[in-house]
């Protein structure tokens, strides 16, 4: 029988072998953006270092907030196939979540006001991890309720279906939250459970005191900055441990490769899917509350664009990659923070978004992707 | 013979109605559209309890032209379409001939339009545009009034505190590209700040959508200005002042009435000013009078009377002078109360009110200082 020896299809779409002429304008243009861009990146980090390089943390708070969310997509996408688009509005009520608690409860004072001889430091660190676990809690049982609810009756119907659900189910959390009784429509100025610090660097790292200017020239970060990098590297490397080295990361990987076999082998599908569901919501809800301590203003359509945003990444990626969304992720937040700084804040929501067009034109599967490998 | 009986019975019933109807006592209806929900509620419930309570007060002294006064209250949501809708409906539903309406001029301008064809009177208790009383060819709509001075002589009154206060000769911009209230501020203050030998030094546009303002941040630091003008509702405002201050900008922040607001973040705000329509410091009788009636008709959560903000004062000063003109046109028509606002001369809590071509007041403005978490009433400004 004849084996299938066509190329690749990882091989970049550039390099196709019967192209029409007429790909080469579309190509040439891609072509000339990119060195267009490239030129107006590193003119810039000639022109002035240390602005590049304060841009370029900006980029890594965002982009690490977009990494907690795209790995939500991504890992949903891997099991079901599904584009979750509910995602960035579960990413809303973790942040709705925490704000009521520290607003409304003052959940995250709750070492103080049980043992008063503690230490505010540790106080505030358990109080603050608290309200985080709470948001991650409650984010967790609403991801596993809408995917009871909506995703699971129509596992067995068209992709569509499941896709057109996914965007009513992210419609009804906007606007059921809108209502007055629910959060209302207001942005609510959000009250954080810690304060922000922020300091700069020059000659070693001073603390930027409110009402003196810090001296020109100088790198800064807030703990937040810190807080986030910390936790997206460390959700990061716990899902590697989790697919890799664990039986419920073995059963995740062998759902997503072949879901029939798999429950042949004796796996619970329903219970992978769920979790899945669940562990991609509880570090959304996480993403939640750090974008909303370092964004401190939140409406019931905070989640839209970092959605969309996580999504692109998750694409640029590679769809269903972990190490990919989180690398696409990370180039969005740089897109992201390197437009607003060199082109215009208006831009950066356009340059996002092509991003996403140029990805699907150029290499559809994303990065790290694998094209869809032939089952024997 | 049996197909008749339901008919008549129908005809009967209508009838009957009717003749209910006409027996209904006659009141005077004002609508009263406020954004209630939409990116400003504070500002929304602000101008609805304002203006209730000038109705209220009217309606216990007999009412005007010995009518009582019903207020239809819709919500128009600061944002054109809702507001568009909102003001059909009271015009063509609810035939209604007074509009005290809306608080932001992206929607007032639309209620505008609709107001003056149909002619109903409405006047804009806060909307600072110049184009909601002017249309395109400049020429004033006949029946659009507002209570507030306009854009030009807050972007003015900025630049003049500017300049003379703050001591200010380098001023940064920053706009929201799709608001019409921010870029008619900023042109002016624009304008009046290069008048009196200032320079602007940059101006930088986001949108209304924008949470991470670190780009434009980065360039007021490296730019140094003696002041930065941000002329943008609350919730803006306490977004970029809270990450200016951690990028440790001091430059102090200025805007305009988009501030007043009990969501102002009064912290990350910190020296910060902004111009307002009244402050309630100011002695004046109107003012401790209408401080009164407010607190003892509207209480917060805990009981304590609730302080009128700016935007409560001018939806009382809209209705009252509303109601005022009709009393004193004598009838419930559109085109005598329209003549008798423009000779009207009253003294409003927001200060002494007359009516110029344009159907603006002319009134002066306060400057508010946000310092040590409190606004602080810091001086104020003759038109």
């Amino acid at each position: 029988m004849p084996v299938n020896n066509d190329a690749p299809a990882a091989v970049p779409a550039l390099v196709r072998k019967n192209r029409a002429p007429l790909a080469w304008v579309g190509n040439g243009f891609l072509i000339l953006l990119a060195v267009y861009a490239a030129y107006i990146l590193l003119s810039n980090l000639v022109r002035s270092p240390i602005l590049f390089f304060q841009n370029v943390l900006d980029g890594l708070k965002l982009g690490f907030v977009y990494a907690l969310i795209a790995l939500g997509y991504t890992m949903v996408y891997g099991i079901v196939k599904l584009i979750n688009f509910a995602h960035g509005d579960v990413f809303m009520v973790g942040a709705f979540t925490s704000f009521y608690a520290v607003a409304q409860y003052n959940l995250h004072r709750w070492p103080e006001m049980l043992f008063p001889g503690i230490p505010t430091g540790i106080s505030v660190v358990v109080g603050s991890l608290t309200v985080i676990l709470l948001s991650m809690v409650v984010c967790t049982i609403l991801a596993v309720t809408i995917e009871r609810v909506a995703y699971k009756p129509l596992r067995d119907a068209p992709r569509i279906a499941a896709l057109i659900t996914a965007i009513g189910v992210s419609f009804f959390l906007e606007f059921f939250g809108a209502l007055q009784f629910v959060f209302s429509p207001r942005f609510i100025p959000y009250k954080s459970p810690f304060d922000t610090v922020a300091w700069y660097i020059q000659d070693g790292i001073h603390p930027i005191v409110s009402g003196q200017a810090s001296p020109d020239n100088t790198i800064s970060f807030s703990n937040i900055f810190l807080i986030i990098l910390a936790a997206s590297v460390l959700v990061q490397l716990f899902l590697q441990f989790l697919v890799r080295r664990t039986k419920i990361g073995v059963a995740m990987r062998a759902t997503s490769f072949d879901k029939p076999t798999a429950r042949l082998m004796g796996i619970s599908v329903d219970r992978v899917i769920s979790f899945t569901f669940a562990i991609g919501a509880a570090f959304a809800g996480l993403g939640g509350v750090l974008y909303a301590i370092a964004y401190a203003s939140i409406w019931t359509q905070l989640g839209i664009l970092p959605g969309l945003k996580a999504f692109v990444a998750a694409v640029l990626g590679g769809i269903g990659s972990l190490p990919g969304a989180f690398v696409g992720a990370l180039i969005m937040g740089q897109a992201e923070a390197l437009t607003m700084s060199y082109i215009s804040t208006p831009m950066r929501d356009a340059v996002a978004f092509t991003i996403l067009i140029i990805v699907l034109l150029v290499r559809p599967t994303g990065i790290f992707g694998e094209p869809a490998g032939e089952k024997a | 013979m049996k197909r008749f009986v339901p008919l008549v019975a129908i005809t009967l019933a209508l009838l009957l109605a009717l003749v209910g109807c006409q027996q209904a006592p006659k009141v005077l209806k004002v609508a009263v559209l406020a954004p209630l929900s939409g990116p400003v509620p504070t500002f929304g419930v602000s101008t609805r309890d304002g203006a209730l309570l000038a109705i209220d007060e009217w309606n216990a002294k007999g009412g005007v032209l010995k009518l009582k006064i019903t207020p239809i209250v819709e919500d128009s949501q600061c944002t054109p379409d809702p507001a568009v809708n909102a003001a059909n409906k009271v015009i063509n539903q609810d035939k209604v001939h007074y509009i005290v309406g809306e608080v932001c001029s992206k929607a007032s301008i639309p209620i505008s339009e609709i107001a003056n064809a149909a002619k109903v009177i409405q006047i804009s208790p806060t909307s600072t545009n110049p184009t909601v009383t002017v249309d395109k060819n400049g020429n004033t709509k006949p029946y659009i009034f507002r209570a507030c001075f306009i854009d030009p002589f807050q972007g003015k009154v900025g630049a003049t505190f500017a300049v003379n206060n703050l001591k200010a000769k380098k001023a940064f911009l920053m706009l929201d590209q799709g608001n019409a209230y921010v870029i008619g501020l900023s042109q002016n203050f624009e304008a009046t700040f290069t008048q009196l030998g200032g320079t602007i030094i940059g101006k930088e546009n986001y949108t209304s959508t924008d949470t991470d303002f670190s780009a434009i941040l980065a360039k007021i630091k490296a730019a140094k200005p003696d002041v930065v003008y941000l002329p943008d509702y609350y919730n803006i405002v306490n977004l970029v002042t809270k990450q200016a201050k951690e990028k440790g900008i001091t430059a102090p922040f200025m805007g305009g009435d988009g501030w007043d607001s009990s969501d102002l973040d009064v912290k990350a705000s910190d020296n910060g000013y902004y111009s307002n329509h009244y402050d309630a410091s100011d002695p004046r009788p109107e003012v401790q009078n209408f401080l009164k009636a407010y607190g003892d008709k509207y209480k917060d959560a805990s009981g304590k009377p609730i302080v009128p903000d700016a935007l409560a004062t001018l939806a009382y000063d809209a209705t009252n002078l509303l109601l005022q003109a009709i009393q004193n046109a004598g009838a419930d028509n559109t085109d005598k109360v329209k003549a008798a606002m423009e000779g009207i001369s009253f003294n409003a809590v927001s200060g002494k009110v007359t009516f110029d071509a344009q159907h603006n007041p002319v009134k002066g403005a306060v400057i508010i200082h946000v310092k040590g978490g409190k606004k602080l009433f810091d001086s104020f400004v003759a038109p």
